[in-house]
Protein backbone atom coordinates (compact mmCIF):
# COMPACT_ATOMS: atom_id res chain seq x y z
CA UNK A 1 0.00 0.00 0.00
CA UNK A 2 2.73 2.43 1.01
CA UNK A 3 4.54 1.58 -2.19
CA UNK A 4 1.46 2.38 -4.17
CA UNK A 5 1.17 5.83 -2.60
CA UNK A 6 4.86 6.45 -3.08
CA UNK A 7 4.52 5.59 -6.76
CA UNK A 8 1.40 7.74 -7.06
CA UNK A 9 3.19 10.68 -5.43
CA UNK A 10 6.18 10.28 -7.72
CA UNK A 11 3.87 10.11 -10.73
CA UNK A 12 2.20 13.40 -9.75
CA UNK A 13 5.48 15.00 -8.68
CA UNK A 14 7.05 14.24 -12.03
CA UNK A 15 4.31 16.20 -13.73
CA UNK A 16 3.51 19.12 -11.41
CA UNK A 17 6.64 19.37 -9.20
CA UNK A 18 5.02 18.82 -5.81
CA UNK A 19 8.34 18.59 -3.99
CA UNK A 20 8.75 22.37 -3.84
CA UNK A 21 5.42 22.69 -2.03
CA UNK A 22 6.22 19.85 0.33
CA UNK A 23 9.58 21.38 1.15
CA UNK A 24 7.88 24.74 1.79
CA UNK A 25 5.36 23.08 4.12
CA UNK A 26 8.15 21.32 6.00
CA UNK A 27 9.98 24.59 6.61
CA UNK A 28 6.93 26.48 7.82
CA UNK A 29 7.22 27.43 11.49
CA UNK A 30 4.78 29.08 13.84
CA UNK A 31 6.22 31.40 16.50
CA UNK A 32 5.55 30.29 20.06
CA UNK A 33 4.93 33.03 22.65
CA UNK A 34 2.36 33.98 25.23
CA UNK A 35 -0.03 35.34 22.57
CA UNK A 36 0.17 32.28 20.33
CA UNK A 37 -3.35 31.22 21.23
CA UNK A 38 -4.80 33.97 19.02
CA UNK A 39 -3.31 32.31 15.95
CA UNK A 40 -6.04 29.66 16.16
CA UNK A 41 -8.95 32.01 15.52
CA UNK A 42 -8.11 32.62 11.88
CA UNK A 43 -8.09 28.88 11.29
CA UNK A 44 -11.32 28.34 13.15
CA UNK A 45 -13.01 31.12 11.13
CA UNK A 46 -11.92 29.28 8.00
CA UNK A 47 -13.33 26.04 9.37
CA UNK A 48 -16.68 27.69 10.15
CA UNK A 49 -16.77 29.18 6.66
CA UNK A 50 -16.24 25.72 5.17
CA UNK A 51 -19.12 24.40 7.29
CA UNK A 52 -21.28 27.23 5.94
CA UNK A 53 -20.42 26.33 2.36
CA UNK A 54 -21.21 22.65 2.92
CA UNK A 55 -24.45 23.13 4.88
CA UNK A 56 -25.44 25.97 2.56
CA UNK A 57 -25.16 23.71 -0.48
CA UNK A 58 -27.18 21.05 1.36
CA UNK A 59 -29.93 23.57 2.15
CA UNK A 60 -29.98 24.64 -1.50
CA UNK A 61 -31.15 21.16 -2.45
CA UNK A 62 -34.53 21.82 -0.83
CA UNK A 63 -34.83 25.57 -0.36
CA UNK A 64 -37.18 27.42 -2.69
CA UNK A 65 -37.00 31.17 -3.09
CA UNK A 66 -40.14 33.26 -3.39
CA UNK A 67 -42.78 34.83 -1.20
CA UNK A 68 -45.12 31.85 -1.39
CA UNK A 69 -42.46 29.15 -1.17
CA UNK A 70 -39.57 30.19 1.05
CA UNK A 71 -41.14 29.78 4.49
CA UNK A 72 -42.90 26.56 3.48
CA UNK A 73 -39.72 25.08 2.03
CA UNK A 74 -37.86 25.66 5.31
CA UNK A 75 -40.78 24.12 7.18
CA UNK A 76 -40.42 21.17 4.84
CA UNK A 77 -36.66 20.96 5.45
CA UNK A 78 -37.19 21.04 9.21
CA UNK A 79 -40.05 18.57 9.43
CA UNK A 80 -39.88 16.21 6.45
CA UNK A 81 -36.29 15.98 5.24
CA UNK A 82 -34.18 13.54 7.24
CA UNK A 83 -31.80 15.54 9.44
CA UNK A 84 -33.06 18.70 7.76
CA UNK A 85 -33.55 20.29 11.19
CA UNK A 86 -29.91 19.53 11.98
CA UNK A 87 -28.49 20.99 8.77
CA UNK A 88 -30.52 24.17 9.06
CA UNK A 89 -29.78 24.58 12.75
CA UNK A 90 -26.06 24.11 12.15
CA UNK A 91 -26.14 26.64 9.31
CA UNK A 92 -27.81 29.23 11.55
CA UNK A 93 -25.59 28.59 14.56
CA UNK A 94 -22.43 28.51 12.47
CA UNK A 95 -23.35 31.86 10.96
CA UNK A 96 -23.27 33.36 14.45
CA UNK A 97 -20.13 31.55 15.58
CA UNK A 98 -18.42 32.49 12.33
CA UNK A 99 -19.01 36.17 12.92
CA UNK A 100 -17.90 35.79 16.54
CA UNK A 101 -14.71 33.92 15.55
CA UNK A 102 -13.96 36.45 12.81
CA UNK A 103 -14.45 39.27 15.35
CA UNK A 104 -12.06 37.66 17.84
CA UNK A 105 -9.56 37.09 15.03
CA UNK A 106 -9.91 40.72 13.91
CA UNK A 107 -9.47 42.20 17.39
CA UNK A 108 -6.51 39.95 18.21
CA UNK A 109 -4.80 40.98 14.98
CA UNK A 110 -5.58 44.60 15.83
CA UNK A 111 -4.15 44.46 19.35
CA UNK A 112 -1.06 42.56 18.19
CA UNK A 113 -0.67 45.17 15.42
CA UNK A 114 -0.19 42.27 13.05
CA UNK A 115 -1.62 44.51 10.31
CA UNK A 116 1.59 46.58 10.30
CA UNK A 117 3.96 46.61 7.35
CA UNK A 118 4.25 44.30 5.39
CA UNK A 119 0.81 42.78 6.11
CA UNK A 120 -1.49 45.64 5.08
CA UNK A 121 -3.10 43.61 2.30
CA UNK A 122 -3.81 40.71 4.64
CA UNK A 123 -5.61 43.09 7.01
CA UNK A 124 -7.59 44.80 4.24
CA UNK A 125 -8.74 41.53 2.66
CA UNK A 126 -9.64 40.31 6.14
CA UNK A 127 -11.74 43.42 6.80
CA UNK A 128 -13.47 43.11 3.42
CA UNK A 129 -14.31 39.50 4.27
CA UNK A 130 -15.66 40.66 7.62
CA UNK A 131 -18.00 43.16 5.95
CA UNK A 132 -19.06 40.43 3.55
CA UNK A 133 -19.74 38.17 6.53
CA UNK A 134 -22.12 40.83 7.87
CA UNK A 135 -23.72 40.92 4.42
CA UNK A 136 -24.05 37.15 4.49
CA UNK A 137 -25.73 37.42 7.88
CA UNK A 138 -28.12 40.16 6.82
CA UNK A 139 -29.11 38.54 3.52
CA UNK A 140 -29.36 35.02 4.91
CA UNK A 141 -31.57 36.23 7.73
CA UNK A 142 -34.34 37.14 5.27
CA UNK A 143 -34.36 33.82 3.39
CA UNK A 144 -36.77 31.96 5.75
CA UNK A 145 -39.23 34.80 5.06
CA UNK A 146 -40.48 34.98 8.64
CA UNK A 147 -41.89 37.90 10.59
CA UNK A 148 -38.65 38.87 12.35
CA UNK A 149 -36.66 38.71 9.12
CA UNK A 150 -39.25 40.74 7.25
CA UNK A 151 -39.14 43.65 9.66
CA UNK A 152 -35.37 43.42 10.18
CA UNK A 153 -34.97 43.76 6.43
CA UNK A 154 -37.46 46.63 6.25
CA UNK A 155 -35.55 48.52 8.93
CA UNK A 156 -32.09 47.61 7.62
CA UNK A 157 -32.80 48.67 4.06
CA UNK A 158 -34.69 51.76 5.22
CA UNK A 159 -31.58 52.80 7.16
CA UNK A 160 -29.61 52.61 3.92
CA UNK A 161 -32.33 54.78 2.41
CA UNK A 162 -31.79 57.70 4.80
CA UNK A 163 -28.27 58.41 3.49
CA UNK A 164 -28.51 61.64 1.48
CA UNK A 165 -28.53 61.47 -2.34
CA UNK A 166 -27.29 57.90 -2.86
CA UNK A 167 -29.44 56.33 -0.14
CA UNK A 168 -32.73 56.08 -1.99
CA UNK A 169 -31.35 54.39 -5.15
CA UNK A 170 -29.39 51.96 -2.94
CA UNK A 171 -32.55 51.11 -1.02
CA UNK A 172 -34.54 50.51 -4.20
CA UNK A 173 -31.67 48.42 -5.58
CA UNK A 174 -31.53 46.29 -2.44
CA UNK A 175 -35.29 45.87 -2.17
CA UNK A 176 -35.89 45.35 -5.86
CA UNK A 177 -38.59 48.01 -5.61
CA UNK A 178 -39.99 50.54 -3.17
CA UNK A 179 -41.10 47.97 -0.61
CA UNK A 180 -39.75 44.75 0.89
CA UNK A 181 -41.48 42.07 -1.19
CA UNK A 182 -40.77 38.79 -2.94
CA UNK A 183 -38.49 40.81 -5.24
CA UNK A 184 -36.30 41.59 -2.22
CA UNK A 185 -36.19 37.91 -1.32
CA UNK A 186 -35.03 37.00 -4.84
CA UNK A 187 -32.27 39.59 -4.72
CA UNK A 188 -31.09 38.64 -1.24
CA UNK A 189 -31.09 34.99 -2.26
CA UNK A 190 -28.87 35.83 -5.23
CA UNK A 191 -26.49 37.89 -3.08
CA UNK A 192 -26.36 35.20 -0.41
CA UNK A 193 -25.65 32.17 -2.57
CA UNK A 194 -23.82 33.62 -5.58
CA UNK A 195 -22.51 37.18 -5.34
CA UNK A 196 -21.10 37.14 -1.80
CA UNK A 197 -19.57 33.64 -1.95
CA UNK A 198 -17.88 34.49 -5.23
CA UNK A 199 -16.30 37.70 -3.95
CA UNK A 200 -15.53 36.14 -0.57
CA UNK A 201 -13.63 33.28 -2.17
CA UNK A 202 -11.37 35.68 -4.07
CA UNK A 203 -10.51 37.63 -0.89
CA UNK A 204 -10.05 34.41 1.05
CA UNK A 205 -7.63 33.11 -1.58
CA UNK A 206 -5.53 36.29 -1.41
CA UNK A 207 -5.69 36.32 2.39
CA UNK A 208 -4.49 32.71 2.75
CA UNK A 209 -1.87 33.07 0.06
CA UNK A 210 -0.41 36.10 1.85
CA UNK A 211 -0.40 34.29 5.19
CA UNK A 212 1.52 31.42 3.59
CA UNK A 213 3.95 33.67 1.77
CA UNK A 214 4.69 36.03 4.65
CA UNK A 215 4.33 33.59 7.52
CA UNK A 216 2.70 34.37 10.84
CA UNK A 217 3.12 37.84 12.22
CA UNK A 218 5.13 38.01 15.40
CA UNK A 219 4.56 40.34 18.35
CA UNK A 220 6.78 43.42 18.43
CA UNK A 221 8.67 42.37 21.56
CA UNK A 222 9.24 38.91 20.06
CA UNK A 223 10.92 40.48 17.06
CA UNK A 224 13.46 42.19 19.32
CA UNK A 225 14.53 38.97 20.99
CA UNK A 226 17.62 37.20 19.73
CA UNK A 227 17.09 34.28 17.42
CA UNK A 228 18.27 31.88 20.10
CA UNK A 229 15.56 33.02 22.51
CA UNK A 230 12.73 32.69 20.01
CA UNK A 231 10.71 29.54 20.25
CA UNK A 232 8.90 28.11 17.24
CA UNK A 233 6.81 25.12 16.39
CA UNK A 234 6.67 23.35 13.02
CA UNK A 235 3.41 24.08 11.25
CA UNK A 236 3.28 20.56 9.94
CA UNK A 237 2.28 18.52 11.82
CA UNK A 238 2.44 20.16 15.29
CA UNK A 239 0.44 23.32 14.69
CA UNK A 240 -1.93 21.71 12.21
CA UNK A 241 -2.85 18.98 14.69
CA UNK A 242 -3.58 21.59 17.36
CA UNK A 243 -5.67 23.47 14.80
CA UNK A 244 -7.61 20.31 14.01
CA UNK A 245 -8.19 19.62 17.70
CA UNK A 246 -9.69 23.08 18.13
CA UNK A 247 -11.86 22.53 15.02
CA UNK A 248 -13.11 19.28 16.51
CA UNK A 249 -14.04 21.04 19.75
CA UNK A 250 -15.90 23.73 17.80
CA UNK A 251 -17.72 21.07 15.78
CA UNK A 252 -18.84 19.43 19.00
CA UNK A 253 -19.99 22.76 20.39
CA UNK A 254 -21.99 23.28 17.19
CA UNK A 255 -23.61 19.88 17.48
CA UNK A 256 -24.61 20.62 21.08
CA UNK A 257 -26.05 24.02 20.13
CA UNK A 258 -27.91 22.67 17.10
CA UNK A 259 -29.42 19.74 18.97
CA UNK A 260 -30.30 21.35 22.27
CA UNK A 261 -31.06 24.86 21.03
CA UNK A 262 -32.56 24.29 17.58
CA UNK A 263 -33.02 27.43 15.54
CA UNK A 264 -36.61 28.67 15.57
CA UNK A 265 -38.47 29.36 12.34
CA UNK A 266 -41.09 31.69 13.81
CA UNK A 267 -44.18 32.93 12.01
CA UNK A 268 -44.44 33.51 8.29
CA UNK A 269 -43.93 37.12 7.19
CA UNK A 270 -47.12 39.08 6.60
CA UNK A 271 -46.90 42.55 5.12
CA UNK A 272 -50.26 43.32 6.73
CA UNK A 273 -49.41 42.37 10.30
CA UNK A 274 -47.90 44.73 12.87
CA UNK A 275 -44.26 44.31 13.86
CA UNK A 276 -44.08 41.84 16.77
CA UNK A 277 -43.13 43.14 20.21
CA UNK A 278 -39.52 42.59 21.29
CA UNK A 279 -38.19 42.68 17.75
CA UNK A 280 -34.40 43.03 17.60
CA UNK A 281 -31.68 42.66 15.00
CA UNK A 282 -29.06 39.91 15.20
CA UNK A 283 -26.62 40.40 18.08
CA UNK A 284 -23.82 41.62 15.82
CA UNK A 285 -25.91 44.57 14.67
CA UNK A 286 -27.28 45.28 18.15
CA UNK A 287 -24.68 47.85 19.24
CA UNK A 288 -25.39 49.99 16.19
CA UNK A 289 -29.14 49.55 16.63
CA UNK A 290 -28.85 50.61 20.28
CA UNK A 291 -26.72 53.64 19.40
CA UNK A 292 -29.32 54.82 16.89
CA UNK A 293 -31.88 54.77 19.70
CA UNK A 294 -29.80 57.24 21.73
CA UNK A 295 -29.16 59.75 18.97
CA UNK A 296 -31.91 62.38 19.06
CA UNK A 297 -34.14 62.93 16.02
CA UNK A 298 -32.16 65.96 14.93
CA UNK A 299 -28.64 67.01 15.88
CA UNK A 300 -28.03 70.67 14.92
CA UNK A 301 -29.21 70.64 11.30
CA UNK A 302 -28.56 66.94 10.70
CA UNK A 303 -31.02 64.12 10.86
CA UNK A 304 -30.04 61.95 13.84
CA UNK A 305 -30.22 58.70 11.91
CA UNK A 306 -28.13 60.03 9.04
CA UNK A 307 -25.51 61.28 11.46
CA UNK A 308 -25.35 57.93 13.24
CA UNK A 309 -24.97 56.00 10.00
CA UNK A 310 -22.33 58.33 8.64
CA UNK A 311 -20.40 58.10 11.92
CA UNK A 312 -20.46 54.30 11.86
CA UNK A 313 -19.40 54.25 8.20
CA UNK A 314 -16.52 56.61 8.97
CA UNK A 315 -15.45 54.53 11.98
CA UNK A 316 -15.54 51.37 9.86
CA UNK A 317 -13.45 53.03 7.18
CA UNK A 318 -10.85 54.30 9.66
CA UNK A 319 -10.70 50.88 11.29
CA UNK A 320 -10.10 49.24 7.90
CA UNK A 321 -7.34 51.73 7.09
CA UNK A 322 -5.54 51.41 10.44
CA UNK A 323 -2.29 50.03 8.87
CA UNK A 324 -1.96 53.32 7.01
CA UNK A 325 -2.42 55.75 9.86
CA UNK A 326 -0.72 53.77 12.61
CA UNK A 327 2.81 54.76 11.55
CA UNK A 328 4.39 53.84 14.90
CA UNK A 329 3.68 50.12 14.66
CA UNK A 330 5.01 50.03 11.12
CA UNK A 331 8.28 51.47 12.42
CA UNK A 332 8.35 48.77 15.09
CA UNK A 333 7.57 51.16 17.94
CA UNK A 334 4.96 50.61 20.62
CA UNK A 335 1.80 52.55 20.01
CA UNK A 336 -0.35 52.88 23.07
CA UNK A 337 -3.01 55.08 21.51
CA UNK A 338 -3.95 52.21 19.20
CA UNK A 339 -4.53 50.02 22.26
CA UNK A 340 -6.72 52.67 23.88
CA UNK A 341 -8.79 53.10 20.74
CA UNK A 342 -9.18 49.34 20.40
CA UNK A 343 -10.12 48.98 24.05
CA UNK A 344 -12.70 51.72 23.70
CA UNK A 345 -14.21 50.03 20.63
CA UNK A 346 -14.36 46.62 22.34
CA UNK A 347 -15.94 48.04 25.50
CA UNK A 348 -18.38 50.14 23.48
CA UNK A 349 -19.52 47.13 21.45
CA UNK A 350 -19.82 44.87 24.52
CA UNK A 351 -21.67 47.40 26.68
CA UNK A 352 -24.13 48.51 24.00
CA UNK A 353 -24.77 44.93 22.92
CA UNK A 354 -25.62 44.01 26.51
CA UNK A 355 -27.89 47.05 26.92
CA UNK A 356 -29.56 46.27 23.61
CA UNK A 357 -30.00 42.66 24.63
CA UNK A 358 -31.53 43.43 28.03
CA UNK A 359 -33.62 46.40 26.90
CA UNK B 1 12.81 69.34 -43.01
CA UNK B 2 11.44 66.30 -44.66
CA UNK B 3 12.15 64.15 -41.59
CA UNK B 4 10.45 66.67 -39.29
CA UNK B 5 7.22 66.65 -41.23
CA UNK B 6 7.21 62.84 -41.28
CA UNK B 7 7.65 62.91 -37.49
CA UNK B 8 4.81 65.35 -37.23
CA UNK B 9 2.68 63.23 -39.42
CA UNK B 10 3.59 60.14 -37.35
CA UNK B 11 2.75 62.00 -34.16
CA UNK B 12 -0.65 63.17 -35.33
CA UNK B 13 -1.38 59.71 -36.70
CA UNK B 14 -0.49 58.28 -33.27
CA UNK B 15 -2.68 60.88 -31.53
CA UNK B 16 -5.53 60.14 -33.86
CA UNK B 17 -5.27 56.41 -33.18
CA UNK B 18 -4.92 57.03 -29.42
CA UNK B 19 -8.11 59.09 -29.24
CA UNK B 20 -9.94 56.91 -31.71
CA UNK B 21 -9.13 53.70 -29.85
CA UNK B 22 -9.41 55.25 -26.39
CA UNK B 23 -12.76 56.75 -27.30
CA UNK B 24 -13.78 53.41 -28.73
CA UNK B 25 -12.98 51.69 -25.44
CA UNK B 26 -15.04 54.25 -23.51
CA UNK B 27 -17.99 53.91 -25.85
CA UNK B 28 -17.68 50.13 -25.72
CA UNK B 29 -17.60 50.19 -21.90
CA UNK B 30 -20.65 52.43 -21.82
CA UNK B 31 -22.47 50.13 -24.23
CA UNK B 32 -21.72 47.16 -21.96
CA UNK B 33 -22.31 48.84 -18.61
CA UNK B 34 -25.43 50.82 -19.42
CA UNK B 35 -27.70 47.82 -20.00
CA UNK B 36 -26.33 46.14 -16.86
CA UNK B 37 -26.92 49.19 -14.67
CA UNK B 38 -30.35 49.72 -16.18
CA UNK B 39 -31.13 46.06 -15.56
CA UNK B 40 -30.32 46.46 -11.84
CA UNK B 41 -32.99 49.11 -11.44
CA UNK B 42 -36.29 47.36 -10.78
CA UNK B 43 -39.12 48.39 -13.09
CA UNK B 44 -41.93 50.48 -11.60
CA UNK B 45 -44.77 48.18 -10.77
CA UNK B 46 -48.19 49.42 -11.67
CA UNK B 47 -49.42 50.86 -8.38
CA UNK B 48 -52.85 49.53 -7.59
CA UNK B 49 -54.86 52.73 -7.65
CA UNK B 50 -57.19 52.35 -4.71
CA UNK B 51 -59.33 55.21 -3.52
CA UNK B 52 -61.49 53.43 -1.02
CA UNK B 53 -61.73 50.04 0.64
CA UNK B 54 -64.31 48.29 2.78
CA UNK B 55 -62.60 47.73 6.08
CA UNK B 56 -65.14 45.58 7.92
CA UNK B 57 -68.29 45.70 9.96
CA UNK B 58 -69.01 48.00 12.88
CA UNK B 59 -70.27 45.14 15.04
CA UNK B 60 -67.08 43.17 14.45
CA UNK B 61 -64.91 45.84 16.10
CA UNK B 62 -65.09 46.46 19.79
CA UNK B 63 -64.21 49.77 21.41
CA UNK B 64 -60.51 50.28 22.15
CA UNK B 65 -59.25 47.90 19.51
CA UNK B 66 -57.23 48.31 16.36
CA UNK B 67 -56.71 46.29 13.21
CA UNK B 68 -54.58 46.41 10.09
CA UNK B 69 -56.49 46.80 6.83
CA UNK B 70 -55.12 46.20 3.35
CA UNK B 71 -55.36 49.42 1.35
CA UNK B 72 -54.13 48.57 -2.13
CA UNK B 73 -50.67 47.26 -1.31
CA UNK B 74 -50.23 49.44 1.76
CA UNK B 75 -51.22 48.61 5.32
CA UNK B 76 -53.62 51.00 7.09
CA UNK B 77 -54.46 50.87 10.79
CA UNK B 78 -58.11 51.23 11.76
CA UNK B 79 -58.71 52.14 15.41
CA UNK B 80 -61.93 52.33 17.36
CA UNK B 81 -61.59 54.72 20.27
CA UNK B 82 -63.12 54.34 23.72
CA UNK B 83 -65.86 56.74 22.56
CA UNK B 84 -66.68 54.34 19.75
CA UNK B 85 -65.30 56.61 17.06
CA UNK B 86 -63.37 55.14 14.09
CA UNK B 87 -60.05 56.51 12.92
CA UNK B 88 -57.64 55.32 10.26
CA UNK B 89 -53.98 56.11 9.59
CA UNK B 90 -51.23 54.72 7.45
CA UNK B 91 -49.80 51.79 9.43
CA UNK B 92 -46.23 52.40 8.26
CA UNK B 93 -44.14 53.97 11.00
CA UNK B 94 -42.58 57.23 9.82
CA UNK B 95 -39.31 56.28 11.51
CA UNK B 96 -37.97 53.15 9.77
CA UNK B 97 -40.84 51.58 7.92
CA UNK B 98 -42.13 49.04 10.48
CA UNK B 99 -45.84 48.33 10.83
CA UNK B 100 -47.49 49.89 13.89
CA UNK B 101 -50.16 48.41 16.17
CA UNK B 102 -52.85 49.62 18.59
CA UNK B 103 -51.97 49.14 22.26
CA UNK B 104 -54.99 49.10 24.53
CA UNK B 105 -52.85 49.28 27.70
CA UNK B 106 -51.18 52.48 26.47
CA UNK B 107 -54.19 53.85 24.64
CA UNK B 108 -51.77 54.61 21.83
CA UNK B 109 -50.56 53.48 18.46
CA UNK B 110 -47.19 51.81 19.04
CA UNK B 111 -44.31 50.62 16.89
CA UNK B 112 -42.49 47.55 18.22
CA UNK B 113 -39.29 48.14 16.32
CA UNK B 114 -37.99 51.23 18.11
CA UNK B 115 -40.68 52.03 20.65
CA UNK B 116 -42.23 54.88 18.68
CA UNK B 117 -45.59 56.14 19.96
CA UNK B 118 -48.44 58.02 18.29
CA UNK B 119 -51.64 59.28 19.90
CA UNK B 120 -55.02 58.44 18.45
CA UNK B 121 -54.81 61.48 16.20
CA UNK B 122 -51.72 59.97 14.58
CA UNK B 123 -49.39 62.52 16.16
CA UNK B 124 -45.89 61.26 17.03
CA UNK B 125 -45.80 61.75 20.81
CA UNK B 126 -42.78 59.70 21.93
CA UNK B 127 -39.77 57.82 20.61
CA UNK B 128 -37.92 58.30 17.36
CA UNK B 129 -40.70 58.88 14.75
CA UNK B 130 -40.03 62.21 13.02
CA UNK B 131 -43.52 62.81 11.57
CA UNK B 132 -47.15 62.01 12.36
CA UNK B 133 -48.95 59.19 10.58
CA UNK B 134 -51.01 60.20 7.54
CA UNK B 135 -54.71 60.14 8.31
CA UNK B 136 -57.34 58.39 6.22
CA UNK B 137 -61.03 59.23 6.04
CA UNK B 138 -63.38 56.74 7.67
CA UNK B 139 -66.99 56.60 6.55
CA UNK B 140 -69.56 54.42 8.29
CA UNK B 141 -72.52 53.48 6.13
CA UNK B 142 -74.94 51.44 8.14
CA UNK B 143 -72.97 48.41 9.28
CA UNK B 144 -70.06 48.85 6.89
CA UNK B 145 -66.84 50.77 7.51
CA UNK B 146 -65.14 52.35 4.50
CA UNK B 147 -61.69 53.88 4.43
CA UNK B 148 -60.59 56.36 1.79
CA UNK B 149 -57.63 58.59 1.12
CA UNK B 150 -57.94 62.16 2.32
CA UNK B 151 -57.98 64.55 -0.58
Amino acid sequence: MIRFWKRFYDWVDERVQLSGLVEFMGKKYVPVHRHSIWYYFGGVSLFLFIIQVVTGILLLLYYKGGEELAFESIQFIMSKVQFGWLIRSIHSWTANLFILAAMIHMFSVYFEKAYRKPREFTWITGMLMFFLALGFGFSGYLLPWNELAFFATKVGTDIAGVIPVIGKPIMVFLRGGEEVTGATLSRFFGFHVAVFPGIFTVFLGIHLLLVQRQGMSEPLEFENESTAERKTMPFFPNFLLRDLLFWLIVLNLLAILAVFFPWELGKKADAFAPAPAGIKPEWYFLFMFQTLKYIPGTVLVFDGEVLGILLFSLAGLLWTLVPFWDRKSSRGEKSRSINYIGLFVVLYIIILTIIGWVA
Amino acid sequence: MNGFSTDNFQQSKRDFLKYFLGGGVVVWLAAVLYPILAYLKPPKEGDVEVTSVKAGKVSAMEKETGTIVRFGNKPVILVRTSAGEFRAFTATCTHLDCTVQFRKDMGLIWCACHNGKYDLNGRNVAGPPPRPLDEYRVIVQGEDIFISRKA
